[in-house]
């Protein structure tokens, strides 16, 4: 995309705000407005739990504008409404006080099943500790034995500057994008533990419906099962300093045999490695 | 005797006017001119740190650095959100309530009344401190309004500043509470009951105890950073056997009850706008007393609501995910209580009632993406993220800041003795309400779809969104200027007659307009009083 | 004067607030500046001091002249009361915070530290072989091994000073009521005598923990909250100590009378307050 086509999208979009929201989002339906269902089982709950509770209150919000906008209609002085002087009714305010214990009740119960779904990290097939450093991050694999750092890619890295010229609409993933991707097999049930050496950071990955707090001296633990290969982005989500916003997270899921060759690649590198700084 | 009582005496026995020039504000203990001063104050903190609001907008418009360094970005969100919590939307309700509270108790003055002097001028030295951290070496804090350790210990030499800012901060909304309180108990006219009182009275009444309860508990939060950063204490540190996280079950211990401190006041001066311009008494005004003080006490215990990501025990988790949907309970029974007061009403539609409306379905949403927000597991996600943005400038600018617009052109005639300029006033209102949606509401989408929030800078894919809320933001900023327009403007009206509007209840309409600098110097009869209340 | 009984006393237009501000400019100035190394802020801090003690010289002294001028009706000593009343409500949650803190770090992070609830890899990853203790310096041993203050000797002797600093005020605020001076003047000075010798054994504790047993403020969050608590508690008996000395040498003036001494009782529910401190800082800080 050339810089003159970033120009009339700039128009186009500066011309669709005016109009409103509403026909805006209509106009490109392609713009991502939702949560990612996600490719783990529990991403997906999420997903759904999040659309429940929203249906929900899209469905509150239609009775209550609802009788609202009636009211507003109907009951005004231009339209020659007279005011009624009755102030109070126990009976109603008992009815919405009822009503929306019941609805609350069932949003808490299916939000309850997924939490403790969500703490139950035992058993994994493999774990990952995770460090968050001042502004990146470093995996080591537990009993592989293998460790790096994964840091902004590149290309990322040379357009972020101020004044460097760079278009951003021409770099892939601009910013969503890391030198050394988190590599992890499909279908596994992958722990991480989370720490971090400086302050706090956060690993989000909304694919996967993960977001942890990494906090120097304590460990957290979460855990994901991903159902499909594929490349998920997600950055650092709890600000850690200026460059906070530079310090994204890309899983990588394989499926096992390649990670498989990929574990091996890895420790055959750090082995090398490791002679070599000796 | 002393001259000191004799001067005294004299004041009391013949009732000056204003005193001449600056005098009158540095020294007054009247509780309109100080009422007025932090109005005054807290609308210039309100452009300070919109233009802020701005720099980040404008940062924001388009992917890609184009304005500000990282560094300087993160000062910016930092200190609009302390500039517009401290300094623009408490002490906006602070000054309501030196206003207004005393006309509408039927009392002649805030009951401490140098203090009340003190509490306001200890603002701008606070806010004083705070704004000169942008000139220091290493800049103002950039660490969130939140002041998270270990992170905000990386602030320059405006470390301390910060702290001591907010100490002052504390010690100031701690004694406005404190004569607020005093003067609600203390100061009524013979006949009004406790709940007889007029909503605005109690919802203030409410917060004031808020106010003592969690300043000074934000006030020892920050004294740990200090003595953490200086003197070598641990609370923060794990290695010392303390817990960064501790830091933040103590703000939030603060920052919840927090945000009910800002909306507290506006149910109370909705409850009274829509009542006077549907022409009917409130519905159920005793039960918003009680709803209100529900969610005063609930406020106590959610505050982990905004750490569903730290790594809690899942029975914490559970305990703050319920308590929290509790609040959408007593909240709900605000809103409809409202709504069966325009019921059968005979509504007219005049500035504050359009605000005031704007208020409760803006609000009401900003409420419900709340109740999204309880839900820990679907918060793992939202957890800061632009969804979060989101729902908190929903609840609080068109939250707060509508409900102190409506008090605004409710009272202004009041205070002025002229009416105000309708047409701008009903201008100010449609352009905020369209261009704050603009503003905000993207930022649900871009929070779903993933954008972290506290980022300079962000992948293309939420371009589209970003720009909308920029142009908003600018939008919203220039209507501002509406509002401005009706202040300098507020002289030039019609006299307004001592009611006002058609139907108005309460005392502070059965005296003059302007309301003359000393009133109810003796308390209302009951005669009176009656007239105005029932 | 009975005329100015029947309206509610409403100050004419006072500078004292506004020197209060300037005071706290000073103040915090002084402070930040000499924190943040510059030797100058504590000449500036100074400054704030000097001004802060002549505002409330100042201030107080004003009130002082309209009470006993005859000013106040009933319904201002009863503002002062529950301005009083909420004053300290509110110096009760600064120091829950601080007792926040000390629940939180004996029952949450230090237990998490040493593997319990859901941190079983927080001790094996980052502090192996560290075992949750009270008291602890914590898993990095921040400040170095320490001995803690035990609950007998002086802490036990402080709480029996303190407690009969207790009765004597009480003593002293009947023999006020009933009008008994000499009684009143006795007791009031026992009172704050045995409050100054709170605050000097309270110094010698401190100088015993930091050059015999190495109990310092940087000890880790043993003693964080061990200092900040009793710290902030002996600023406030000293607070205290010096408010009823002054009330002390009102007495000997003639001020008080039977029905109106709201500066006494303020000052004797503060002391009470500190007191009430004080106990639970005995049995959650030394004792338990
Ligand atoms: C005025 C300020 C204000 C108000 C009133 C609220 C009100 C609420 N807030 Fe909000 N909140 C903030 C200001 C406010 N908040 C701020 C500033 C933050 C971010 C701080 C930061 O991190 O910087 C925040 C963050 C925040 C979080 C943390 C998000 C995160 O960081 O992950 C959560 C989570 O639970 C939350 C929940 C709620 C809830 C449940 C309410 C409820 O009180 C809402 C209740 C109202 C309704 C529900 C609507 C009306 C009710 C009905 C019509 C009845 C029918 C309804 C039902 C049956 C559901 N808020
Ligand atoms: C009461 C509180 C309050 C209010 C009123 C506002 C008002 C606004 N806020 Fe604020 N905001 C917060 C409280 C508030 N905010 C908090 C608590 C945070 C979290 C901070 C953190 O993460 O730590 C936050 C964070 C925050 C962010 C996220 C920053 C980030 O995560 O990096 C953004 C981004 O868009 C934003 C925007 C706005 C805008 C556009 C307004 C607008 O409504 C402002 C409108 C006002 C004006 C624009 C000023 C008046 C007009 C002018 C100055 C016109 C120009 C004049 C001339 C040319 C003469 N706010
Ligand atoms: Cu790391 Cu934000
Ligand atoms: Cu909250």
């Amino acid at each position: 995309m050339g810089a003159t086509t970033v120009n009339n999208l700039m128009l186009r979009k500066l011309f669709l705000s005016l109009l409103g929201l509403g026909w805006a989002s209509a106009a490109s339906a392609d713009w991502a407005i939702n949560m990612p269902r996600g490719i783990t089982e529990l991403s997906q709950e999420t997903f759904d739990l999040h659309m429940m509770v929203f249906w929900w209150c899209v469905a509150i919000g239609v009775v209550v504008f609802g009788v609202m906008i009636y009211s507003l209609l109907k009951h005004r002085k231009s339209k020659g409404a007279e005011a009624a002087q009755f102030s109070h009714s126990t009976t109603a305010e008992v009815v919405w006080t009822i009503i929306p214990v019941i609805i609350l009740l069932i949003m808490a119960v299916p939000a309850a099943e997924t939490m403790i779904k969500l703490e139950d990290s035992r058993d994994p097939d493999l774990t990952v500790v995770v460090t968050g450093y001042q502004w990146k991050w470093h995996y080591k694999y537990q009993d592989q034995d293998i460790d790096y750092y994964s840091t902004l890619a590149m290309p990322s890295l040379k357009a972020r500057f101020k004044d460097s010229g760079a278009d951003v609409f021409d770099v892939d993933n601009y910013l969503l994008d890391v030198d050394r991707p988190l590599v992890v097999p499909k279908g596994k049930k992958v722990r991480l533990l989370l720490t971090a050496n400086d302050v706090i950071h956060s690993w989000w990955v909304p694919d996967l419906a993960i977001k942890k707090d990494a906090i120097p001296g304590m460990v957290n633990e979460t855990w994901f099962r991903a159902l499909e290969t594929g490349t998920f982005r997600g950055q650092c989500a709890e600000l850690c300093g200026k460059d906070h916003g530079y310090m994204p997270i890309v899983v990588e899921v394989v499926e096992e045999d390649a990670f498989q060759a990929w574990l091996d690649t890895q420790s055959e590198g750090s082995a090398q490695l490791a002679q070599a700084e000796n | 005797m002393t001259t000191a009582v004799a001067d005294a005496h004299d004041a009391h026995d013949e009732h000056h006017g204003p005193e001449k020039g600056i005098r009158r504000w540095l020294f007054t203990t009247n509780h309109k001119d100080i009422g007025t001063m932090y109005l005054v104050f807290s609308l210039i903190m309100f452009f300070v740190g919109g233009a802020m609001a701005l720099v980040i907008r404008s940062e924001l418009m388009q992917p890609g650095l184009q304005f500000v360094h990282p560094e300087f970005f993160n000062q910016m969100t930092t200190m609009h959100a302390l500039i517009m919590v401290f300094g623009a939307v408490m002490p906006a309700f602070v000054g309501l309530a030196n206003w207004m509270i005393p006309m509408m108790i039927g009392a002649p003055d805030m009951a401490l009344p140098r203090m009340n002097n003190w509490s306001f001028w200890i603002l701008p030295v606070a806010f004083g401190l705070l704004l000169a951290t942008l000139f220091m070496p290493g800049g103002a804090p950039a660490s969130g309004w939140t002041m998270y350790p270990p992170l905000v210990l990386q602030t320059g030499d405006a470390f301390p500043f910060l702290i001591f800012s907010v100490h002052l901060m504390g010690l100031s909304s701690i004694m406005g509470a404190i004569n607020i309180i005093v003067t609600i108990l203390n100061m009524r006219a013979p006949d009004m009951w406790l709940l007889k009182m007029p909503m605005f009275v109690w919802t203030w009444l409410i917060t004031a105890y808020l106010l003592i309860a969690v300043m000074p508990v934000l006030a020892g939060a920050v004294t740990m950073l200090l003595t953490d950063q200086f003197f070598g204490t641990s609370f923060f540190l794990a290695a010392g056997g303390g817990d960064p996280v501790m830091f933040q079950h103590i703000f939030w211990f603060f920052g919840h009850p927090e945000v009910y401190i800002m909306i507290l006041p506006a149910f109370g001066i909705v409850s009274e706008i829509i009542p006077t311009f549907s022409r009917k008494p409130l519905f159920g005004h005793d039960s918003m007393v009680y709803a209100a003080s529900s969610i005063a006490f609930l406020s106590f215990i959610v505050w982990a609501h905004h750490m569903f990501t730290v790594g809690m025990p899942l029975s914490g988790q559970m305990f703050f995910m319920f308590a929290t949907m509790l609040i959408a309970v007593p909240t709900g029974v605000k809103v409809f209580n409202w709504i069966a007061t325009m019921w059968k009403g005979a509504m007219t539609f005049e500035t504050p009632m359009l605000f005031s409306l704007g208020f409760v379905f803006l609000f009401t949403i900003g409420g419900l993406s709340g109740l999204m927000l309880a839900i820990a597991p679907a918060d793992i996600q939202y957890h800061d993220s632009y969804f979060v943005v989101a729902h908190f400038h929903y609840v609080l600018v068109p939250g707060s800041i509508f409900s102190l617009m409506a008090a605004a052109y409710y009272w202004l005639p009041k205070w002025t003795g002229y009416m105000y300029n309708e047409t701008a006033g009903k201008w100010h209102f449609w352009t905020s309400t369209f261009f704050v949606n603009l503003t905000f509401f993207p930022m649900h989408f871009l929070g779903l779809a993933g954008m972290p929030r506290r980022i300079p800078d962000y992948s293309t894919q939420f371009a589209d969104f970003n720009f909308m809320a920029s142009v908003g933001a600018i939008g919203f900023g220039l209507s501002q200027l509406i509002f401005v327009y009706v202040l300098l403007t507020a002289k030039k009206g019609e006299e307004a007659s001592d009611r006002v509007w058609e139907a108005p209840k309460g005392l502070e309409w059965t005296v003059p307009s302007p309301a003359p600098y000393h009133t109810f110097d003796t308390p209302p009869v009951k005669r009176v009083h009656e007239e105005a209340f029932e | 004067m009975s005329h100015a009984q029947d309206k509610y006393y409403v100050p004419h237009g006072s500078h004292w607030p506004i020197v209060g501000s300037i005071g706290l400019l000073f103040l915090m100035l002084g402070v930040s500046t000499w924190l943040n190394g510059a030797d100058f802020g504590f000449w500036v801090m100074m400054a704030g001091v000097a001004i802060m003690i002549f505002m409330l010289t100042g201030w107080f002294g004003t009130v002082i002249n309209e009470s006993e001028g005859g000013l106040y009706n009933p319904q201002v000593d009863k503002s002062f009361r529950m301005g009083m009343f909420w004053f300290i409500f509110s110096e009760v949650m600064f120091f829950a915070a601080f007792f926040g803190a000390l629940f939180y770090a004996r029952n949450m992070s230090v237990p998490w530290l040493g593997g319990e609830s859901n941190n079983f890899f927080t001790n094996l990853l980052l502090w192996e072989g560290y075992e949750a203790t009270w008291p602890t310096g914590g898993p990095g041993e921040v400040g170095g091994e320490f001995q803690t203050m035990g609950p007998l000797g002086l802490p036990l002797i402080n709480t029996a000073i303190l407690l009969t600093s207790s009765v004597t005020i009480t003593i002293a605020h009947h023999a006020l009521i009933a009008g008994k001076r000499g009684i009143l003047s006795t007791f009031l000075a026992l009172t704050f005598i045995l409050g100054f010798i709170f605050v000097y054994m309270q110094a010698v504790e401190y100088v015993h923990a930091y050059q015999d047993l190495n109990l310092r403020l940087d000890s880790g969050i043993y003693g964080s909250t061990f200092f900040m608590l009793t710290g902030f508690h002996g600023m406030h008996v000293t607070i205290g100590a010096i408010m009823l000395t002054i009330i002390w040498l009102r007495v000997i003036r003639g001020h008080f009378t039977p029905d109106n001494h709201f500066a006494f009782e303020a000052t004797a529910w503060y002391w009470h307050f500190v007191d009430a401190v004080w106990v639970g800082l005995y049995v959650f800080v030394y004792w338990m």
